[in-house]
């Protein structure tokens, strides 16, 4: 045991090789576009070329003439839904919208909205049913703009919305689906006693999560109603579940085996393929494969929200910040059900912070569905709040860290959306900050400097592991959360801590929903914490079954041995003179001891630990082109407890490179019509390895009490500041505040010739 | 008793605006039943819709979760992630 509590660990905390990591390299790993069954059909999607459109008729009888032609669905093949909310990812979701943006039924709600799909022998074939297939659009008029969509007299999606959380509840229909407001404290009158007040409106654009492998999946409809579907996603339950409901089969009669996935990040939280491959092969007769083009991705699934964000920050002269007050409008895509809710709870959440109100509101606009990315919501609120204190700093002449450093959230805060804080690290991360060697460097000319912080809650939930010991002494850990961020690893070192033994002799495998209990999807950076929960549970209840099978061994008390460096001794000299026995030993005899041993828990873990992170960013801005260079990047958070300290490292570090884009570069760029006009990774510009410097991390370690080893989820805390850090950054390059994303190069010169027509 | 604080105004709408309750409740069972019996509505919404943080720690989907005595109490819109 460690002098501060921490209980003294082998494996928790080094760097293994990962054990998939060999089928990846090599190229044997199946991702989703992989896997093939005897006899498939190539199933491919029919996709409005309107942003919003009524749709009058679909006539497929030309497509199903065509040779080879197996099958051809549309909305009427699947049941029609009434209104029922679930949850996943980033919010409630609505299984009547659910299964609209699947395959729309009445109207198309943008630009790429699935309207037909075919099975066919060939993707010749299938093309040439998809371009046979007559769809009778009566064009709407459209509205991408989130303010625009909010208007009077805007172009309103669905005639049953009224805006939810208004006094009296409107007569008329709205693209606002809901307003919140989350108040602390009495603002205005906070307001009414600071010196200085910042206040300014932000804005971001809507962005992919840009996962490299899009969406694939293989579906089997076989005779008796048992449906197999092999596909890539964020879980497995949840596409069993979501199936399930969407085409009105039993839970029981669905199987869904799980594939490797090519980056998710969120966006694979929902289902878009899958119904329709089952629906087509019920119809064929035949297993359905289907994969999404990169345009298919861009045009038909969920990016998350653009929004703008109202921020006004009161002050005294000291640098305590005293009250904030923030607007957001948030645009949800098609369907109700943006992440303004956390967008506005984590806004101001890294201070201090007693009297503070948000507003947010939620909007349909005619894109695709959002869906969860990173921490979803909270990197636009805090683009708007991290920018403003950044302004803030300057008018107080302060240093960021320091301002940040004085009202920074510590243990015992009260959260400005209401709790008060366990163990947390906010303060540590800022700490880093300053006493790493970036924060030092002196700066060139048209070269700046940006700090931003920021915070994610983490989520827990229901999850289930299985361990069995093999007869060889080695064990096999399985766990029903698809690996995207190295999962697989943390799963088999906290078994093997456990167990006592190497980390080689653990195999970690992703069963299949049927294969292993249910598991909640691999979202919200849970899987290390509930997972690795019951992982840990589940060992605990197999050295237990050692024990007792080393007590039959000795024919002593169970309570008479102890589980020590993987043996099974003595508990004391009164338990008598026994010569260790190993796992090894205990296994090679289990059968005639009693039988293999296994384990198995089944836990819904609750209190995942917050995270923070601070970025710090330095760049050089070139006036005469626009374009950001990134000269250095820094980022520190808490993660609790490492459990491979690698792979914490690389999930900072893709966050932090994914809101480099965010802020850089990526946007959804629609022409007049309301068409997707950059819908490929040629013209939507995702970083790359030779935009970027070496991103640098600092793991700072503030355990969270509620996990067995203290660990934090860690991948969504890293892509909240970096759009603020880097705008802060620029404005200190130049002495131009950025006040929307992308801050791509057109954007940035057009800043840099007003800024000198100002000065003439 | 337990001070239940309502941040949020997709709770507040139950109870006429009121931002903060006490309740006797021992477990977040105990606190969705009583929520509904005395603002028809709420208990539901809570049940379903809302996280629950007991002394800063938040539940989800976990009704046994016990409430100590004089515990802080917050109903929160779920957390998901990405």
């Amino acid at each position: 045991m460690a002098p501060d509590g921490t209980p003294d660990l082998k494996v928790v905390g080094t760097r293994p090789i990962r054990p998939d990591g060999v089928d990846k390299v090599t190229g044997r790993a199946q991702f989703g576009a992989d896997f093939q069954l005897p006899g498939q059909l190539v199933g491919k999607v029919l996709r409005s070329p309107h942003a919003h459109a009524r749709i009058r008729s679909i006539d497929t009888s030309k497509a199903e003439a065509i040779p080879g032609v197996k099958a051809v669905m549309t909305a009427a093949d699947m049941p029609e839904i009434t209104s029922e909310e679930a949850f996943v990812g980033e919010g409630p979701a609505d299984f009547k919208d659910m299964s609209g943006n699947t395959m729309a039924r009445d109207k198309a709600l943008y630009d790429g909205h699935a309207v037909a799909a075919v099975a066919a022998t060939s993707a010749a074939a299938a093309d040439a049913a998809l371009a046979a297939i007559e769809v009778d659009y009566e064009v709407l008029p459209h509205v991408i703009d989130v303010e625009d969509a909010m208007v009077e007299g805007a172009p309103v999606l669905h005639d049953d919305m009224f805006t939810s959380g208004v006094d009296p509840k409107p007569a008329t229909p709205s693209n606002v689906a809901k307003r919140m407001v989350f108040e602390l404290g009495d603002v205005d009158a906070a307001f009414e006693k600071a010196d200085i007040v910042i206040e300014r409106k932000y804005k971001t654009a809507p962005v992919h999560q840009g996962y490299i492998e899009p969406h694939a999946c293989v579906a089997q409809y076989a005779a008796d109603g048992q449906v197999q579907i092999y596909c890539s996603s964020q879980g497995q339950f949840m596409v069993r579940a979501y199936v399930a409901k969407l085409l009105g089969i039993d839970i029981s009669e669905i199987r869904v085996t799980p594939l490797e996935i090519g980056g998710g990040f969120g966006g694979k939280t929902l289902v878009y393929l899958e119904p329709l491959a089952v629906v087509l092969s019920r119809k064929s007769g035949r297993p359905v494969k289907m994969a999404m083009t990169r345009e298919e991705v861009f045009r038909g699934s969920g990016p998350t929200s653009g929004g703008t964000v109202w921020v006004k920050i009161g002050a005294k002269r000291d640098g305590t910040i005293v009250a904030g007050d923030a607007v957001l409008k948030f645009q949800a895509g098609a369907y109700a059900g943006s992440p303004v809710g956390p967008g506005c709870m984590t806004a101001f959440a890294v201070y201090d912070l007693q009297d503070v109100r948000i507003t947010g509101y939620d909007v349909v606009t005619n894109r695709p569905k959002v869906a969860a990315y990173r921490a979803p919501g909270a990197p636009i609120s805090n683009f708007g709040v991290e920018s403003a204190v950044d302004e803030l700093a300057r008018e107080l002449d302060m240093d960021p860290v320091e301002l940040r450093l004085k009202n920074a959230a510590k243990k015992g805060t009260k959260a400005a959306y209401g709790p008060t804080f366990g163990d947390i690290g906010c303060v540590e991360t800022l700490e880093a900050v300053k006493n790493h060697p970036n924060y030092n460097v002196p700066l060139g000319p048209n070269q700046g400097r940006g700090v931003a912080a920021g915070f994610w809650f983490n989520i827990g939930g229901e999850s289930s592991a299985t361990v069995n010991i093999n007869e060889d002494g080695t064990a096999v850990v399985a766990t029903g959360n698809p690996d995207i961020g190295g999962s697989r690893a943390s799963m088999a070192m906290m078994a093997a801590e456990v167990l006592g033994i190497d980390v080689e002799r653990v195999r970690p495998i992703v069963a299949d929903t049927s294969s292993v209990g249910y598991c909640f999807l691999t979202g919200g950076s849970r899987v290390t914490f509930a997972t690795g929960m019951a992982v840990v549970e589940a060992s605990k209840s197999a050295v237990n079954e050692l024990k007792a099978r080393a007590a039959k061994t000795w024919d002593i008390p169970v309570d008479a041995v102890e589980w020590e460096d993987g043996r099974a001794v003595p508990a004391g000299s009164n338990a008598g003179d026994f010569e260790p026995l190993s796992l090894e030993d205990l296994a090679a005899k289990s059968g005639r001891t009693g039988g293999p041993i296994a384990a198995t828990s089944s836990l819904n873990a609750q209190g995942a630990g917050p995270g923070f992170g601070t970025h710090l960013v330095d760049v050089e801005v070139d006036r005469e082109t626009g374009h950001v260079k990134v000269l250095r990047y820094l980022a520190t958070q808490d993660a609790g407890r490492a459990i491979h300290p690698s792979y914490v490292e690389g999930q900072i570090q893709g966050g932090a490179v994914q809101g480099i884009g965010w802020a850089l570069n990526e946007e959804y760029i629609y022409d007049d019509k309301g068409r997707l006009e950059n819908p490929g990774f040629l013209d939507y510009r995702i970083p790359v390895a030779s935009d970027l410097p070496m991103i640098d991390t600092v793991v700072v370690e503030v355990p969270n009490p509620r996990h067995p080893y203290g660990a934090r989820g860690v991948g969504e805390v890293p892509i909240v500041p970096p759009m603020a850090a880097m705008a802060n950054a620029i404005q200190d390059a130049i002495g131009i505040r950025m006040t929307e994303l992308p801050m791509s190069p057109p954007k940035v010169r057009k800043a840099v010739d007003e800024q000198a027509a100002a000065e003439e | 008793m337990a001070r239940i604080v309502l941040t949020h105004s997709a709770c507040r709408q139950y109870t006429g605006g009121t931002a903060e309750l006490e309740s006797d409740a021992t477990s977040i069972r105990g606190l969705v039943r009583d929520l509904e019996a005395r603002f028809p509505g709420l208990g539901r919404q809570v049940e379903e819709s809302m996280a629950v943080a007991i002394d800063g720690v938040m539940h989800q989907d976990d009704l046994t979760a016990p409430i100590p005595e004089g515990a802080e109490v917050y109903l929160l819109p779920r957390i998901g992630g990405g």
